[in-house]
């Protein structure tokens, strides 16, 4: 893992995945080649807001850094109103990425959740064979699938209301594939809810799990602690820093 | 160095102790020094003033624990940190390893506990002890000493018997009467002021109804606080001797100039860093360009330097 650098990069691409999500591509090939999969970038969306946002690095190539999101509030709206030429302040790759991406791999992704996966999918495969279960709402909100299709052997996609592949959440393809107990690790990401039921599943079935988490951020280096989640291990609880320590924790230490 | 090739002289002698140059970074948004070391040599700086230390380790408070505001950011982290043992055994060795001054920050239930601490710490080879009375996040100790002259006093009196090295106080922006404060702290010997700390304040949002923060209320801190901070330090210079060192809402060497004219001896950058880990040297930097262009020779002429009407 390289040391993170803080720099200007060129917006080379934009492109509109859904309604409200845009995945965003810079020049940057400092970045692109420090960065490990489950990493982030800190941007600064624009002067009038203090604070950088964060967001998963959704993939590497050829010396460009490209980050999926979706429109939430101000600072996300002016990062989805950029055209290729704008340069942004980047701070990154920063946290420390997934652990286990050789070996059979299945990754679990819930709503954009399925973004930081891309690249570690991309990665696990280099290596392995990795197989992925991704679930969203609906069919208008799934995104990436296509590219997953291209990397992984297996791609099972759940929407919440049916309306594209399995009707339910990704908790059941998983329990079926973890009863094949061939996988080396499970990676996932997604909303908390989700987290800590692949969680459960993948430690009732004996798999190694790491979680990606989320939590809001100030300076998103380790310095301010504002970012905490609560850990445990060898029996001891600590707030560890999502940023520094994070954002992807073995499952087992995470206290859900 | 302390003298550039246009001969401006940065130095500044504080509480008789000498810094390279005034930017010093402000407790809690600096950490141990660490995180920020990836992205510049920590010698650039005039100080590092650690994350506030108590004497047992702190979990702090549940988050959320940040919220973005206009201009600024609330926070309630609530004094997390490993206790000042852990950071004199894991910590400082580290920060000493820099030739930068170290001014450790502390904050204590009693007045007797503040006082353990700068004994342990002088101890430890810290350069300036200080005192944290005005920490908005915390149930005991903390804005509750701060807010009033009398315990101001009384926890000041408690760190001079038992520190080594020169004692700080750092004052909260949250009273009315922030002359009669300091003036609390000055009589009772301290060597010097720090403020502000953050001003205590909330957000709520409106699709929940339940405040941003787990812990309702936090302190404000960054560019929106910056004229109540030149308004504090101003009042403050005019109320005692000591030496102030300046902070609150400093993103640039503009608003630097700015507070050492109302008062300041040393300038503390603390959410700036958040925006870009650079900020502090940026800000000396922009203090120098000033210098220069304005024919300052000494930054410590700029001090109080405010012609007021
Ligand atoms: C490690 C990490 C990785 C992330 N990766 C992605 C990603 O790949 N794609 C994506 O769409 N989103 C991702 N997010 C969430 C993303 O950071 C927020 O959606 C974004 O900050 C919202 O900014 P805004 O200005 O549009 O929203 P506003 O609501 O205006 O933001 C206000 C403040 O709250 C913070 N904030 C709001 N929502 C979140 C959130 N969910 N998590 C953290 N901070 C938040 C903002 O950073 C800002 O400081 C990630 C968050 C973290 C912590
Ligand atoms: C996240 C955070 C944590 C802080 N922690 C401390 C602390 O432990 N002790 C302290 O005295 N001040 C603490 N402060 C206050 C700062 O040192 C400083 O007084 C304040 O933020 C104003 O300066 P700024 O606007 O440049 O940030 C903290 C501020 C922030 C933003
Ligand atoms: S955001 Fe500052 S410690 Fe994580």
């Amino acid at each position: 893992m390289g040391a993170a650098l803080n720099s200007v990069f060129t917006v080379s691409d934009v492109r509109r995945l859904a309604k409200s999500v845009f995945s965003i591509t810079f020049d940057a090939p400092e970045l692109a080649s420090r960065a490990e999969p489950g990493q982030f970038v800190h941007i600064k969306c624009g002067h009038s807001r203090p604070l950088r946002r964060p967001f998963g690095i959704s993939d590497v190539c050829g010396g460009k850094l490209t980050v999926v999101f979706e429109v939430r509030g101000e600072g996300t709206k002016w990062l989805a109103a950029s055209a290729p030429g704008r340069r942004v302040d980047i701070n990154g790759p920063l946290g420390r990425g997934f652990s286990e991406t050789n070996g059979n791999i299945l990754v679990v992704g819930g709503g954009l959740g399925a973004a930081p996966l891309l690249f570690a999918a991309r990665r696990a495969r280099e290596s392995g064979g990795v197989t992925a279960v991704l679930g969203f709402r609906g069919i208008s909100n799934a995104v990436l699938t296509d590219k997953f299709e291209s990397v992984c052997y297996g791609v099972f996609v759940t929407t919440e209301d049916g309306s594209s592949g399995l009707r339910g959440t990704v908790a059941l393809p998983l329990e079926e594939l973890l009863k094949t107990g061939k996988y080396s690790a499970v990676l996932s990401c997604g909303p908390r809810a989700m987290l800590k039921s692949v969680a459960e599943l993948c430690e009732r079935a004996g798999a190694r799990c790491e979680a990606a988490l989320e939590e809001r951020m100030g300076c998103g280096v380790g310095a301010c602690l504002v970012c905490v989640c609560k850990t445990k291990k060898n029996g001891v609880e600590t707030m560890s820093r999502v940023c520094r320590d994070g954002p992807v924790f073995d499952a087992r230490e995470v206290v859900w | 160095m302390s003298r550039d090739s246009h001969n401006i002289d940065m130095k500044v002698t504080f509480a008789g102790i000498e810094f390279k140059n005034p930017v010093v970074t402000a407790s809690g948004t600096f950490g141990f020094g660490r995180e920020y070391a990836e992205y510049f040599d920590l010698s650039e700086l005039g100080g590092v003033c650690t994350k506030g230390l108590t004497l047992k380790a702190r979990q702090g408070n549940p988050p959320p624990r940040i919220a973005e505001t206009p201009m600024g950011m609330l926070n309630s982290v609530g004094l997390q940190n490993p206790g000042v043992d852990a950071f004199i055994k894991n910590e400082l060795p580290f920060l000493k390893k820099y030739d930068t001054r170290v001014i450790a920050n502390i904050a204590g239930e009693t007045a007797e506990e503040y006082a353990e601490m700068a004994q342990k710490l002088s101890g430890a080879g810290v350069d300036i002890i200080e005192v944290n009375v005005s920490c908005p996040n915390v149930r005991e100790g903390g804005m509750q000493f701060g807010v009033s002259a009398r315990a101001v006093a009384g926890v000041t009196r408690a760190v001079k018997r038992r520190s080594g090295v020169p004692v700080m106080i750092k004052l909260s922006p949250n009273v009315t009467d922030i002359a009669e404060i300091a003036r609390a702290a000055e009589g009772e010997g301290a060597d010097a002021v720090s403020l502000i700390n953050t001003l205590l304040g909330m957000r709520i949002d409106i699709k929940t109804r339940r405040p941003v923060l787990a812990n309702n209320t936090g302190g404000l801190s960054g560019a929106a606080i910056l004229p109540v901070a030149l308004r504090m330090i101003w009042q403050a210079r005019r109320a005692v001797k000591i030496p102030i060192l300046g902070m609150g809402g400093v993103t640039s060497g503009d608003d630097a100039v700015e507070m050492l004219l109302a008062g300041a001896s040393l300038i503390g950058v603390g959410t700036a860093s958040f925006t870009h880990p650079g900020a502090a040297i940026d800000i000396r930097d922009g203090i120098a360009a000033y210098m220069r262009e304005n024919g300052v020779a000494a930054v410590s002429d700029l001090t109080g330097g405010v012609e007021a009407y």
